[in-house]
């Protein structure tokens, strides 16, 4: 016993887990001679774990790149948080061309570029953000999953107006996990994940709205730990991403891109 | 992706966590979000490297819900101890019902809520709460207790000003 009266702020230092342990016994001690004053802490008890229990799911639902509620808000927002990102990601040019802020032809004079536009080099960059906010996510990678992929098919070619179907890369060692819908430059894109056995996750963006662009071979870019493949093919964009290494990535974008021009 | 990005992003659950908590629904709580990260990118070089960046956040994100209260259409400060209960609430002994918790929050004043929340879901320390609040630590805990003796009137469905003991 110090012989400290007790205060307010140590009874809730006390529940919060604050209070040093030497102190505890001092607290029990009082509350034991208090019912009242032990109902009422034990109330404030329940409080934090009934607001853990009600928000805590939270933090295990996917983030939304997209809310239905207010498309064009989000859209228009989940492009500047994707704007932002890219400043983070590429110091820079690439981050305030998308921002609007420079005009492309200012930027191709100071920084030339192959042929081809920069809608193509923002095909790169929103796929690989799409990457690195989808693939790390554990309970919520895809909407849907590739053991309905007759549903995921059927549902990204309406949304996307034309017919789209994940490659197999089963043979490459890598398994498809399922896809969703993102919000693109100016209408919706598909996202398709794959993995292999080590847990490796790639991940497949379809972009319908490249009319702009005229056909280029494959390109490569780099963003931090991501590397991404991309490539214009008539109306579609393909851009390939994943954590590994730059001939891993080209072996399969190469697989991906024959059995896509087989298919068509 | 630099590591100051890798740590922005792995903020979000958390971010999304308490905003759904203080603002209640999933639109204005995601658009909380929303400019909370935008806030965080732009001042990102900013940052003062090894400083605690979900401090940090969570104090981007106090400034803009402050900002918002304050131009709300409902006067959330206005309210005073002596508000009524709710009257959906009337057995007193009834257990706690997780919606009643969440009904009761609603009808906390802002800072108490807040402060509530930074405790029991980031389990911030009341130092790290005056931090992102940006007031004395002495505050922080005038607001933690008489959050939580009106948050138990609220959920026992009585007037809390009979019962508020601030110092024993």
């Amino acid at each position: 016993m110090t012989g400290n009266p007790i205060t307010e702020a140590d009874l809730h230092a006390y529940i919060d887990g604050m209070l040093p342990q030497s102190r505890h016994a001092e607290i029990e001690a009082y509350l034991a001679a208090r019912p009242d004053e032990a109902r009422r802490l034990h109330a404030y008890r329940l409080q934090k774990d009934q607001l853990r229990a009600l928000f805590n799911p939270v933090m295990d639902e996917a983030i939304p790149i997209s809310l239905p509620s207010r498309p064009r808000r989000w859209t228009w927002a989940a492009q500047r948080l994707a704007a932002s990102l890219l400043i983070a990601l590429s110091g820079g040019a690439i981050g305030w061309l998308l921002h609007g802020r420079i005009d492309p032809h200012a930027l191709q004079a100071s920084q030339p570029r192959p042929a081809g536009n920069m809608k193509a080099v923002a095909l790169a960059h929103q796929a690989a953000v799409a990457h690195a906010v989808y693939s790390p996510d554990v309970r919520h990678p895809v909407e849907i999953g590739a053991d309905q992929e007759d549903q995921l098919v059927t549902w990204l070619s309406k949304r996307l107006g034309t017919p789209i179907r994940p490659p197999k890369l089963g043979k490459l060692g890598y398994e498809l996990i399922g896809g969703r819908l993102l919000p693109g430059q100016s209408g919706p894109v598909a996202q398709f994940m794959y993995h292999d056995n080590a847990g490796q996750r790639l991940t497949l963006y379809v972009s319908t709205e490249q009319s702009d662009n005229k056909g280029a071979g494959f390109r490569f870019a780099e963003e931090g730990p991501v590397n991404v493949f991309y490539w214009i093919d008539g109306k579609f964009g393909y851009a390939l991403s994943a954590a590994t290494g730059k001939a891993e990535l080209a072996r399969i974008a190469t697989a991906v891109y024959e059995q896509l021009e087989k298919s068509q | 992706m630099d590591d100051d990005s890798i740590q922005l992003i792995a903020c979000i659950p958390r971010l999304r966590r308490y905003a759904r908590a203080l603002a209640g629904n999933r639109a204005e709580a995601d658009d909380l979000v929303q400019d909370t990260m935008e806030r965080g990118w732009s001042k990102l070089a900013s940052w003062r490297r090894g400083g605690d960046m979900r401090a940090w956040l969570f104090g981007i994100m106090h400034n803009l819900y402050v900002d918002q209260a304050r131009k709300a259409r409902i006067p959330t400060e206005a309210l005073d101890e002596n508000m009524p209960r709710p009257s959906t609430h009337a057995g007193q002994a009834d257990p706690l019902e997780m919606r009643d918790m969440e009904a009761a929050l609603r009808l906390l004043p802002a800072e108490q809520r807040e402060t509530l929340l930074l405790v029991a879901l980031e389990e911030m320390t009341y130092e790290e709460i005056a931090d992102a609040m940006d007031v004395p630590v002495g505050t922080v805990m005038s607001r933690l207790s008489r959050g939580r003796e009106r948050l138990r009137a609220l959920m026992q469905g009585r007037s809390v000003s009979s019962t508020l003991k601030v110092v024993k």
